[in-house]
């Protein structure tokens, strides 16, 4: 039943969508705005399978390696920065007075708006791209983690001095292992911010990936290219996601025990 | 022979005065229970005795040597809520102190190791009855449960003292009273001296083997926070639990409403 209840909004899109579709290429058959499921089947199969002539790749699968692996490199810096800074902030007083209202300040930056400096420093290569995603991700995932390392009970923390550990281990076995889960979460909702960032350095300047791909065929009004490579980006961020989520509970059962996750 | 000394102690956080002058000597072995009206400092002592904060003045000392500046193994805490590690099954947060000990750099044990310090514990498992609950997380065990995990755990590094912070304040009556002789029987096994805070009247007569009170001596209407608290009852209980608690100290651990309107119509 819930199942049903949540197909009603896709079908009822797809079929508006059929509808308007099909309106407009019988008064048009030439029209390019509103192609045909069959024709964007038959153009994203082709995409898929068929190498492509000057080349010689199949271009969606490219184009997806290469944006997946720029997504993947600019996230994993991320996820770095926000573990040493955010728990350095989190845990050591004096580093979180030190840094907590630059990153506060650094956090408001407008992304996008440091694209060009990038593409200055390192060139219009892959290192300029990589770089604009950890800078629009790894503010809010070390502030997360800080906040994470934060909501530790004080109690945990002194227990544990009474069981005789060390500062280190302190660190890897007390504050690390609640901060995981917290971390995914924050990686979760970075994922659109990372992906924008993604398609605008791409659509900026790029030869390869999907957010390139998308901008290049604008120029014909390739909507049979476009419409399925939203879709199919779209699936990507949703299989992402959801392997996260279920990465999470699996690895990190014991912070999924109370209330709900989305 | 006194074992904790504690001599001319105050604490101040800003201009409010939390405690002071409170001289204190208490023999070893003393199960001390420490009861007070809400906001006497009576906390706040058991957190200086964990050197979990300093105190502004005055000196403590443990078997005549002044208390290290951070908490340290030989002294074993059970706060009200979040003692234990939820990251961690109820095993597991038993074997965490013998991981600490012995793999100074993971902190982990594996293998045969892992397995020998399972073994360890299994004893302490079934003496508070957690046997079946082994591999459950604390977020899985009731109140009662998980307070009996984190005394086992305060007791794993053989304290000498053991701090107890109004460790029942959250259970049933019922599970109270299982939970009264468990830390009796563990008290006299393990010859601990014991400082437990109660708000619980009944409890701080029936465990104690001493009873301390908590109040303000000196009051100034004008403001409140500059006079701090010191022990004002001092009650040796070793003759026998008292089942009647005095009245008197009673009215200054549930401070009655209308002495509460006096004092703010004088």
């Amino acid at each position: 039943m819930a199942l049903f209840l949540g197909a009603i909004p896709f079908l009822g899109l797809a079929g508006v969508y059929a509808a308007a579709s099909s309106a407009r290429l019988s008064a048009n058959p030439a029209d390019k705005l509103l192609p045909s499921f069959e024709q964007m089947g038959t153009t994203f199969w082709r995409m898929a399978t068929v190498p492509e002539v000057r080349t010689g790749d199949l271009t969606l699968w490219v184009d997806t390696f290469d944006s997946l692996q720029r997504l993947g490199l600019g996230l994993g810096v991320s996820v770095l920065l926000a573990l040493t800074f955010g728990i350095a902030i989190g845990f050591v007083p004096h580093v979180r007075s030190a840094l907590a209202p630059f990153l506060a300040a650094i956090s408001l930056i407008p992304p996008i708006t440091v694209l060009p400096i990038l593409f200055i420093t390192f060139g219009l290569g892959e290192t300029a791209k990589v770089a604009l995603i950890a800078v629009g991700t790894a503010p809010v995932m070390i502030r997360s983690v800080a906040q994470a390392v934060l909501d530790i009970p004080r109690e945990q923390i002194v227990k544990v001095q009474t069981l005789g550990a060390s500062v280190w281990q302190m660190v890897t076995r007390v504050v690390l292992p609640q901060v995981w889960p917290r971390l995914i979460t924050a990686l979760r909702l970075g994922l659109i911010p990372a992906f924008i960032f993604l398609i605008s350095a791409e659509a900026i300047a790029s030869t390869t990936g999907l957010g390139y791909r998308i901008f290049l065929v604008r120029r014909y009004l390739a909507m049979d290219v476009i419409l399925p490579y939203v879709a199919w980006i779209t699936l990507l961020a949703f299989l992402i996601d959801r392997a996260l989520l279920l990465f999470s509970r699996r690895i990190f059962r014991w912070a999924f025990l109370e209330g709900e996750a989305l | 022979m006194s074992f904790v000394e504690v001599s001319r102690l105050t604490k101040r956080y800003g201009d409010t005065q939390v405690l002071e002058r409170v001289n204190l000597s208490v023999a070893k072995g003393t199960f001390c229970t420490i009861v007070g009206a809400s906001g006497c400092g009576k906390s706040t002592f058991l957190r200086i005795l964990l050197s979990q904060e300093v105190q502004s003045s005055g000196t403590v000392s443990v078997d005549g040597t002044a208390l290290p500046p951070e908490p340290t193994p030989d002294r074993g805490i059970v706060f009200q809520r979040y003692s234990v590690f939820p990251q961690l099954t109820v095993e597991d947060n038993l074997v965490l102190a013998e991981e600490f000990a012995t793999a100074r750099w993971t902190g982990r044990l594996f293998g045969s190791a892992r397995s020998s310090a399972k073994q360890a514990v299994a004893e302490t498992l079934s003496n508070i009855g957690l046997m079946a609950a082994k591999d459950r997380y604390p977020a899985q065990l009731s109140g009662g449960m998980q307070q009996r995990l984190a005394i086992a755990q305060a007791l794993l590094m053989r304290p000498k003292i053991l701090l107890l912070d109004e460790p029942f304040g959250a259970l049933d009556p019922g599970i109270r009273v299982d939970m009264h002789d468990l830390l009796l029987r563990l008290w006299r096994e393990m010859e601990m001296t014991v400082f437990m805070v109660t708000h619980d009247i009944h409890e701080a007569f029936k465990l104690g083997t001493r009873l301390l009170v908590f109040d303000k001596v000196r009051h100034d209407p004008d403001s409140p926070e500059a006079f701090g608290a010191t022990v004002t009852y001092d009650l040796d209980l070793k003759s026998g639990p008292v089942t009647e608690p005095p009245t008197e100290i009673a009215d200054i651990i549930y401070p009655r409403p209308e002495e509460t309107t006096d004092a703010r119509s004088s």
